[in-house]
């Protein structure tokens, strides 16, 4: 029987995203601290985002993802959307500045401003919707390639490479579709397109869960390959897996397109979206 | 519509991007599956069949073949190390130093007695070794596999999950190839030739 700790106890340490999780963490305490009042529902929101990255990656929860395909997919699931999902939603930007050092602030402006515009240039090609879209949808099915999948998840360097890459595009994709407040970087699409964007990634998504649910052939060997965390049907394990990233990743684009319109609604007039 | 070549171009250049670092991982031209640069290079410490504690440097200057399995298991590991027998044979002379392990996950079942009758059964050259589970679980978590175990029936069985490939490492001890339960019998031969003819 795993005690507490053996379940938070990471798996697979990883110093990168443990340090990634904590600066995250402690760059938007400092903010709060030094002043910053976003409300209570998007500091939750903002914390539990991270909080779920930090245990689906940096706890044991990570021995199962990685000889499971189902726990796998929920992995993803979070790292992909629902963790991403939750910072975006808190838009944190402004918590974040107030957290950081006024020496750090100052860095766009200061010597290295070459190097900030052209990250800010490279930002924005990523955040056009289309690239956007394609991106979040791509990845999805270019780690699920079965030979890509099968080399992911035997090299420890590119399972993290998968992981990183994951979050990375989650949060792009979730900051352009809840992007608002003050101006920014990030491309401000109107709430239209943002449903629409929302709705184009939904089919893709959906149709390769239902073609990994229904499907009856081992499409993942790798798991056979290197075990399974405990017996279980090799089939059973791939349907829940499929239904994972078929029902509940399809229906976080529905909550989305809510949340957008509830955003609309709330806007008195005169400041209605625009790109 | 002034944008849409240089989106083009971001597109194309992150797919290359992803590409490039999955290139050259698992290396090229092996029948079976090739994983150069995907795993470590063997590395264990646990207690032979004969009873004394066996490391790496006991397979060093021959290729290896390592395996994950049980004694009790019904139909994968029986079936694996007839298929490796069969493969040495089939790779003739050239393979003639290779030698094959089989780690037992099962120390429960499996002592030093019950696994050489085993292993004695498919060759002279599967030698088998076990440990407790901690020291399996390290084990198999350096070479990114895993097992597990089922709930005993009430006669006291149980079943127990766990890796279906072969790992065949070259002399120097580092990982070349994979085998996995679909691999021929032929095409498993030719890696280990392959592998055993380059020292």
């Amino acid at each position: 029987m795993n005690t507490l700790f053996e379940w938070l106890r990471p798996w697979e340490p990883s110093a990168p995203v443990f340090l990634a999780c904590i600066l995250a963490a402690v760059l938007y305490a400092a903010g709060l601290l030094r002043g910053a009042r976003p409300g209570f529902w998007p500091a939750l929101s903002y914390f539990a985002g991270v909080a779920l990255i930090y245990l689906v990656t940096q706890t044991h929860y990570d021995y199962y993802s990685q000889y499971l395909f189902s726990a796998h997919r929920l992995q993803h699931l979070i790292l992909h959307h629902l963790g991403p999902f939750l910072i975006a939603l808190a838009m944190p930007t402004a918590v974040l500045a107030a957290g950081l050092p006024a020496a750090v602030r100052r860095w766009p402006r200061g010597p290295a401003a070459p190097v900030f515009t052209l990250l800010r240039g490279g930002y924005r090609i990523l955040q056009q919707p289309f690239i956007a879209g394609f991106l979040f949808v791509g990845l999805i099915y270019f780690w699920l390639t079965p030979e890509i999948h099968f080399d992911a998840m035997l090299s420890i360097d590119l399972y993290w490479l998968m992981n990183w890459t994951m979050v990375l595009d989650g949060l792009l994709f979730w900051w352009l579709i809840f992007e608002r407040g003050d101006r920014g970087v990030t491309p401000r699409l109107s709430p239209g397109k943002r449903i629409l964007v929302l709705a184009l990634v939904m089919p893709p998504q959906i149709a390769l869960g239902a073609f990994i649910t229904f499907s009856d052939q081992n499409l993942f060997e790798i798991y056979d390959v290197c075990g399974r965390a405990f017996p279980i049907d090799p089939l059973l394990d791939q349907q829940i897996g499929g239904l994972i990233t078929w029902i509940p990743a399809s229906m976080m684009s529905v909550a989305a397109a809510i949340i957008v319109l509830a955003f609309r609604l709330e806007k008195p007039d005169g400041q209605k979206a625009s790109q | 519509m002034a944008k849409k070549p240089r989106n083009r171009v971001a597109r194309i250049a992150l797919l290359g991007a992803m590409l490039a670092v999955l290139v050259g991982c698992g290396g090229r031209d092996y029948q079976t599956k090739g994983i150069e640069n995907l795993l470590p290079p063997l590395r264990f410490e646990l207690t032979a069949e004969s009873g004394e504690p066996i490391t790496e440097a006991a397979f060093r200057g021959a290729p290896a073949v390592v395996f994950f399995g049980f004694t009790h298991c019904p139909d994968v590991c029986p079936t694996a190390m007839a298929r490796i027998a069969a493969a040495m044979e089939a790779a003739g002379a050239s393979a003639s130093e290779l030698r094959v392990l089989f780690v037992s996950v099962d120390p429960g079942r499996d002592d030093p007695a019950t696994l050489k009758r085993y292993t004695d059964f498919f060759s002279d050259r599967v030698t088998g070794a076990t440990a407790d589970v901690e020291t399996l679980r390290e084990m198999t978590k350096h070479y990114r596999a895993t097992f597990g175990y089922g709930e005993p029936n009430e006669f006291g069985d149980y079943s127990v999950s766990h890796s279906s490939a072969m790992y065949l490492f070259d002399a120097t001890g580092d990982a070349r190839a994979l085998f996995s339960p679909d691999d021929s019998v032929a095409a498993m031969a030719a890696d280990l030739r392959r592998v055993a003819s380059e020292g």
